[in-house]
């Protein structure tokens, strides 16, 4: 692990992978609520785990040296269901990258376990990992200037939800009437880094 | 709704209400936004008598014209700026007593970018996680003001201080902004980094309050590829492939792809939201705490 002061008071953590990373966050996140790490933000990345609003960055370097990382637990989570409709107007294109029928395509989409890696973009965009290496696709080549709300989309290794409409150029594999962002809710975000979620199939493929 | 409320006359150019923003969920991708000179909204509070936290209303350049509903106590400060109340001048950087149904101008800046009004009991708009604050990257808290609009007022917490006016610094001719390098100077070459330190940079008009833009020498890098995403904090300096240096502010993504090559000293970034555009800017190192 290297760690890099940003700043006075903050410490940005880069690991070797993005499983590393999750693995990284889900003990940063158990030493924080076992009240031995003080910190105002832990921001969960691709391949960091940024420290924000931290006392003494450089004493806390020193010591995080010393940590053991466990791997990231197994299967201890109940997961987060979302039910989706496999009708994205990428569906098709996503199938024939991976050799595919479209139903094969939704079938293994929805049989794959997935983790919010770190959320971004806009509140309660999570980036899910799970899907399995040769099933990683590439953004669209031209973005869309509109994407609606609750479209369950694929870029590299990621699916991610739309929480509201906006501009992206992800590919767009599905629907979901899930509420991904709900700010008068408790918590607002369906997804928070380290949760496992599933997708249901729900309604004719 | 009660009296204890402000109409919207004039909304201005852009008038936003802020406190001191959501900090604790930049996991979910939630900026911390608030107000942009933290130092001149918490000026005004105490002007009136309001607590720290209490939300109040920033303009851009050109001002906003208010009537509140009762009287109330007032206070203008951050850029500076001509303040009337039904066209009679009253001073800027004061507490100044406006009665129910009178008019509050608070005019286009003489210097700077943002003027600050703090309305005794503060402007109680609904929280979100917490906080009142409009952020304008990702839509959370309310709208930007709206000609006609009406915001809740509270109820006045204390007893005002015994101020008749406060100094506060003017902005800048020249935005000398102290950074910490790093963490991603390495992906910059040497010369880059000796033209980022060294040259003067101007503030772009394209900057707003996600990020303070510069224009001046593109910034070279060392490597290519892209850098995968990572959090990003408050004063981070993120280069862009076009080169140009930006200083990230209060409605920052909570993460990015560009590398940052330094981080602006927190006291360096009241300053920065009061550069207006064409500002000289430059760069200089300090050593880390």
């Amino acid at each position: 692990m290297r760690a890099m002061p940003v700043g006075d008071d903050a410490l940005l953590l880069e690991v070797p992978s993005g499983q590393d990373a999750e693995a990284l966050h889900a003990e940063l996140q158990r030493r924080r609520s076992a009240g031995e790490l003080t910190v105002r933000e832990i921001v969960p990345a691709a391949r960091t785990v940024l420290l924000d609003g931290v006392e003494a960055p450089s004493r806390l370097a020193a010591r995080l040296a010393g940590w053991e990382i466990p791997p990231v637990p197994g299967r201890v989570q109940e997961p987060v269901e979302i039910p989706v409709r496999y009708d994205g107007p990428d569906l098709p294109d996503v199938a024939a990258l991976w050799g595919v029928s479209r139903d094969e395509a939704a079938r293994i989409h929805a049989a794959s376990r997935f983790r919010v890696a770190f959320c971004g973009f806009a509140p309660g965009f999570g980036y899910l990992t799970g899907l399995p290496d040769r099933f990683h696709v590439p953004r669209r080549a031209t973005p869309r200037t509109s994407v609606p709300a609750g479209a369950v989309a694929l870029a590299g290794p990621y699916t991610g939800v739309y929480p509201r409409p906006s501009p992206g150029g992800w590919q767009l594999i599905g629907t979901t009437d899930a509420v991904l962002w709900d700010h008068a809710r408790v918590p607002a975000a369906l997804l928070a880094p380290g949760a496992v979620v599933r997708f249901v199939p729900v309604g004719a493929g | 709704m009660t009296d204890r409320a402000l109409s919207v006359v004039r909304a201005g150019a852009l008038t936003t209400v802020q406190d001191r923003g959501r900090p604790g969920h930049a996991h979910l991708g939630v900026p911390r936004s608030g107000a942009l000179d933290a130092p001149a909204a918490a000026l005004v509070n105490r002007l009136v008598g309001n607590p720290p936290e209490a939300a109040v209303l920033e303009t851009t350049l050109d001002g906003c014209t208010v009537r509140p509903r009762s009287a109330v106590t007032v206070a203008v400060g951050g850029a500076p700026c001509p303040v009337t109340v039904d066209g009679r001048p009253a001073p800027w950087g004061a507490p100044v007593r406006v009665m129910g149904g009178a008019l509050l101008d608070i005019g286009r800046a003489r210097s700077g970018v943002r003027s600050y009004l703090a309305v005794s009991g503060g402007v109680t708009v609904e929280p979100v996680l917490g906080s009142r604050s409009t952020d304008l990257l990702s839509g959370l808290g309310p709208p930007p003001l709206a000609d006609g609009a009406v915001l809740p007022l509270g109820r006045p917490a204390g007893v005002l201080p015994y101020v008749d006016a406060a100094p506060q610094p003017g902005p800048p001719d020249e935005l000398v902004l102290r950074v910490t390098l790093g963490p991603r100077e390495d992906w910059f070459t040497a010369d880059a980094v000796r033209t980022f330190l060294t040259r003067a940079y101007r503030v772009s008009s394209a900057s707003n309050r996600v990020g303070l833009r510069t224009e001046g020498p593109p910034l070279e890098r060392a490597r290519p590829g892209e850098l995968p995403s990572e959090g990003m904090v408050l004063g981070a300096v993120q280069v862009p492939p076009d080169g140009s240096p930006v200083v990230f502010l209060a409605d920052h993504p909570t993460t990015g792809g560009y590398p940052v090559i330094a981080v602006v000293r927190p006291a360096g970034l009241a300053a920065a939201a009061q550069a207006t555009p064409g500002t000289p800017v430059r760069f200089t190192a300090v050593s880390r705490r």
